[in-house]
């Protein structure tokens, strides 16, 4: 009987542990424990437990809304109405609200945002954005048939592409420092992530002598695909010139790369001598034979910018000169997650198309926008700056600050004995003595030896976080 | 430059430079027939003169998209969610105001605009685990073993691409009911598992025979490593409520062949036919004790797309996984934390799905009446489409013992079996589409499900309103006697 037992036990074990050594290969972001801890301490807090801080602040998230901005309100009154119609006939909402409402649950089947809806979500919401897009760009052409909403939508493109193993296995070149989940995303995917080093001392730039050198190193032993570039930069703020992005694009044609644009920070540019120009454009205007033979996906979300409503899911990728055999494709693997949800695509449909002059919601609307841009970057960046032990490069755009710790050599040696970054050790105790969480520069990404934080800039109490960090 | 000549012929990313799994993906219920239905529907628009009006879409379980509506208890506290300065509004009652308060507080920044945990807002998957205890008779669950999902369909894939692993003869073999929802082989194609097919008895109303699980199995082990067992309960397409006992063989099964299961329970209040009743895998498999309770290893998915509720738009569900090995629920956390989270929304209408308004609440009458009313429509629908289809020589229906669809046999003849193999299309797809010109009726031909071969069917949907049901039911009959006599 106990044999038996141990056999069954011993078989439990095998019927799952061999699981894909992909997933083995994902490295678990390290902000999981600062969010934990952080909300540790914040119960204790709340608990009345005694600290050297009263409120704990936590800005080491890209998500505007848990570090305490306010939704815009026409979004949330468009999505209430939709939610329920009963208040269309209610005095409680502005005439341009309902009209907008009234509008999007005609578009729905059965009236109801509760339908699924196309799979490249509700063509209205893609003719909106087709027209958003072309606007941006002072009238480049954009079609809604090449714009799939969708969450999710890096992950879903990168499906696409990656395939084989040993040398065949597909890379992408992914800039360091990069988003974490998109590397996640792809080595979950069973593909190579091929890193780019951002020049820091430039400001962040793309360089191409480096992105060449990435490039050879990653020929010999996988098949790079694809380019990742996110401009706006996430984290490091940089935003591409649109002699950067021609050169970009130029080396992407040269190299047979397909162009993957992360532009969901294209509303958050700071700097007043920047200017986000986006991929597409940029494309377009080099004309032929570029214009027509690159292939580029660009995402936008209706996470980021002044919207911020991450929770809702809202997001598409439009499609630049892909084979069309190739698109049929996308549209069925698109299929197989039925649609985007309904509440994202309206966040999407109000980005895209925002009140118009002479509407109820406009004045709100656009000093809510503009409250939520306002940024503090500059100031952030000088302070930083001021530090003993920091420099930051100029923060041209994005929404986070990506400041260079300068650690001493004893902290450094003191993380490397606990098996901890050391950067990651700074945040945490930068967490329990001052009660302020910021995101280590470890999960980005970085130059060997070099140490960051991360932290997001566009936030009201701003000032009040400031004085803490300026002090530790 | 030389390098201007080259480009100009050779893109990145071809047929055959992509990942070659993507093209084996299909999913008839949004496929090429649907494809048509909307270019129909666009001709109609422009005007285009056409036998029918309107194009009847019988193809996908959207509830709300052939009118039903929508519970009213849950539209106001999402409708608050959204909006919170409602909360002061006196049209909505307390219970809904309460509801919305809580849920709330458990988003960030108390704001459904937030990222929640990627495993889901706590207090919701606390909710959840008291759902299924309630449920279950009072069987523990743990929230910690609850994700909530982005419908049920984020769960099952995540839990295949969990499973799938192994290279030639050791590559995961997944077994799934013949006819099944294409979810399962488009995932299991794009993934390059084994797809492993075991029927269901259509002579015995869709049943599962052990015995041919048996033999699936033991094909299968010749060619791969059947890792997991998926099912359907209710059923789609077939519609049928899997009876307790073979609940139980199906979970002995499970624990003997040491397979993982998949129990797919997105239509478990949609039960119908006298006699038939819902019974949880997790419930039952409790219920057999330890030597099972302890050791298979089960996931369960449900969702709010479905049921009574009928809220596809939302995307929400969760998952329950008993008995996972430890090291592995690590790995589905790290891999459900990739894709960041489930939309809010839908995590908050799961709240409600699983916390709705309780005797005394001043929501309570409502509700039920609400939820009484368009269960007993949906199954009244079920019994008339049954019934009806079974008045058509040629076509036979099996009972439409749960879920949402009918999935009837048609006898096609042998000329217009010859005629759809000319032109390259599987015969009951030839059918269908000769159906939707002719009519408007979109249908999902039975070959985008599996079925046995030389038997041909197709999925309809027991949605359209009674009025409209009985007038589609009307025109598939007269079409199918047209079809037959010009096929003779």
């Amino acid at each position: 009987m106990k044999n038996e037992n141990n056999r069954r036990i011993k078989n439990k074990m095998s019927v799952l542990r061999a699981i894909s050594p992909d997933l083995s290969r994902i490295r678990l972001v390290d902000q999981d424990c600062l969010s934990k801890r952080a909300a540790q301490i914040r119960e204790a807090l709340l608990q009345g437990l005694e600290r050297p801080f009263k409120h704990l602040i936590d800005i080491s998230l890209g998500d505007a809304h848990r570090g305490g901005l306010q939704p815009i309100t026409f979004v949330r009154q468009v999505i209430s109405a939709c939610l329920y119609p009963s208040l269309l006939d209610s005095g409680r909402l502005p005439t341009d609200v309902k009209s907008r409402a009234r509008n999007l649950l005609k578009q729905c089947e059965g009236e109801s945002v509760g339908s699924y809806t196309a799979t490249c979500g509700l063509p209205k919401i893609q003719h909106s954005l087709s027209e958003f897009i072309s606007r941006r760009d002072r009238g480049v052409p954009s079609s809604p048939e090449n714009i799939f909403i969708t969450s999710g939508s890096q992950q879903l493109v990168l499906r696409l592409f990656v395939h084989g193993k040993g040398s065949l296995q597909t890379g992408i070149m992914t800039p360091v420092p990069s988003s974490p989940l998109f590397n996640m995303a792809l080595s979950s995917l069973g593909g190579a992530v091929v890193p780019y080093h951002l020049c820091e001392e430039e400001g962040w730039t793309l360089r191409l002598d480096e992105m060449r050198r990435a490039l050879a190193t990653a020929r010999r032993h996988c098949n790079p695909m694809g380019l990742y570039v996110i401009n706006p930069g996430n984290p490091v703020g940089q935003v591409q010139s649109q002699k950067s992005i021609e050169d970009v694009i130029r080396f992407a044609a040269e190299e047979k790369l397909f162009l993957l644009a992360d532009e969901v920070y294209q509303d958050s540019v700071h700097d007043p001598t920047a200017e986000f120009v986006s991929y597409k454009r940029v494309l377009h205007e080099m004309g032929p034979p570029y214009s027509n033979t690159v292939e580029l996906a660009s995402f936008n979300s209706a996470s980021k910018g002044f919207m911020g409503e991450c929770g809702l899911r809202g997001g598409y990728v439009e499609f630049v000169n892909l084979d069309s055999a190739v698109m049929g494709h996308i549209y069925t693997l698109f299929s197989t997650e039925a649609c985007t949800a309904v509440m994202g695509q309206i966040a999407l449909d109000i980005m895209a198309n925002p009140p118009r002059s002479g509407d109820a919601s406009y004045t709100a609307f656009f000093e809510n926008r503009r409250n939520t841009l306002n940024n503090n970057a500059k100031r952030v960046q000088e302070t930083l700056n001021s530090l003993d032990g920091m420099s930051c490069q100029p923060i041209r755009g994005g929404i986070y600050a990506f400041p260079q710790l300068h650690l001493p050599a004893r902290a450094v040696a003191k993380a490397e004995e606990a098996g901890v970054a050391p950067d990651l050790l700074y945040c945490m105790l930068l967490l329990e003595e001052m009660g302020l969480c910021v995101g280590p520069g470890s999960e980005h990404l970085q130059r060997k030896d070099t140490h960051h934080l991360r932290y997001i800039t566009h936030l009201p109490d701003e000032p009040i976080v400031q004085p803490r960090a300026n002090s530790y | 430059k030389s390098h201007q000549t080259n480009q100009c012929v050779c893109k990145v990313l071809t047929v055959d430079t992509m990942n070659s799994c993507v093209k084996k993906v299909e999913y008839a219920v949004r496929g090429p027939i649907v494809l048509r239905a909307v270019q129909i529907e666009k001709e109609l628009k422009e005007g285009v003169q056409k036998p029918f009006s309107e194009v009847i879409k019988a193809n996908i379980g959207d509830a709300h998209a052939m009118g039903q509506q929508p519970i009213t208890f849950f539209r106001q506290v999402l409708a608050m969610c959204s909006y919170p300065e409602l909360l002061d509004d006196d049209r909505f009652p307390e219970d809904a105001k309460g509801r919305a308060r809580r849920i709330l507080q458990g988003c960030g920044g108390q704001s459904i605009g937030a990222y929640s945990a990627s495993q889901g807002i706590e207090c919701v998957r606390q909710d959840v685990a008291r759902y299924v205890e309630r449920r279950d008779g009072g069987v523990p669950s743990d929230p910690d073993n609850i994700y909530l999902t982005t419908g049920a369909s984020d769960g099952i894939v995540t839990m295949l691409k969990l499973l799938v692993a192994g290279e030639g003869r050791s590559r995961t073999g997944v077994m799934i009911s013949i006819p099944q929802y294409p979810l399962y082989s488009a995932a299991l194609a794009e993934l390059g598992a084994v797809q492993v097919n075991y029927f269901l008895n259509e002579e015995r109303c869709w049943s599962l025979d052990v015995s041919e699980l048996r033999r699936a199995l033991a094909d299968a082990r010749r060619h791969c490593n059947p890792r997991a067992l998926c099912i359907i309960n209710p059923g789609n397409p077939t519609g049928q409520v899997q009876s307790r006992q073979c609940i139980e063989d199906v979970i002995r099964f499970a624990a003997k062949e040491r397979l993982f299961l998949m129990a797919d329970e997105v239509y478990q209040d949609n039960v119908y036919a006298e006699g038939c009743e819902f019974h949880s895998f997790k419930k039952v498999l409790f219920e057999m004790g330890p030597e099972f309770s302890s050791t298979v290893e089960l996931a369960s998915f449900h969702s709010t797309s479905k049921c009574y509720m009928g809220e596809c738009g939302f995307r929400g569900g969760y998952m329950e996984v008993v008995n996972m090995d430890p090291e592995v629920k690590a790995q589905l956390t790290k891999l459900v934390s990739v894709r960041l989270c489930p939309p809010v929304p839908g995590q908050a209408l799961m709240d409600l799905v699983v916390n709705p308004p309780q005797p005394g609440e001043p929501s309570y009458s409502t509700f039920i009446r609400e939820r009484k009313a368009t269960l007993s429509s949906l199954a009244e629908r079920a019994r008339l489409t049954e019934q009806i289809l079974n008045t058509v020589p040629g076509i036979a229906c099996n009972p439409v013992q749960g879920a949402m669809y009918s999935f009837p046999r048609v006898t096609l003849p042998a000329r217009a079996i010859r005629e759809a193999e000319e032109r390259g299309q599987a015969p009951d797809m030839f059918y269908c589409m000769k159906l939707l010109e002719e009519t408007g009726i979109c249908l999902v031909p039975g070959s985008g499900f599996g079925q046995r071969d030389g038997t041909f069917h197709f999925r309809m949907t027991i949605l359209p309103p009674t009025d409209k049901l009985k007038i589609l039911l009307s025109k598939v009959k007269d079409f199918h006697q047209r079809f037959i006599q010009q096929y003779s």
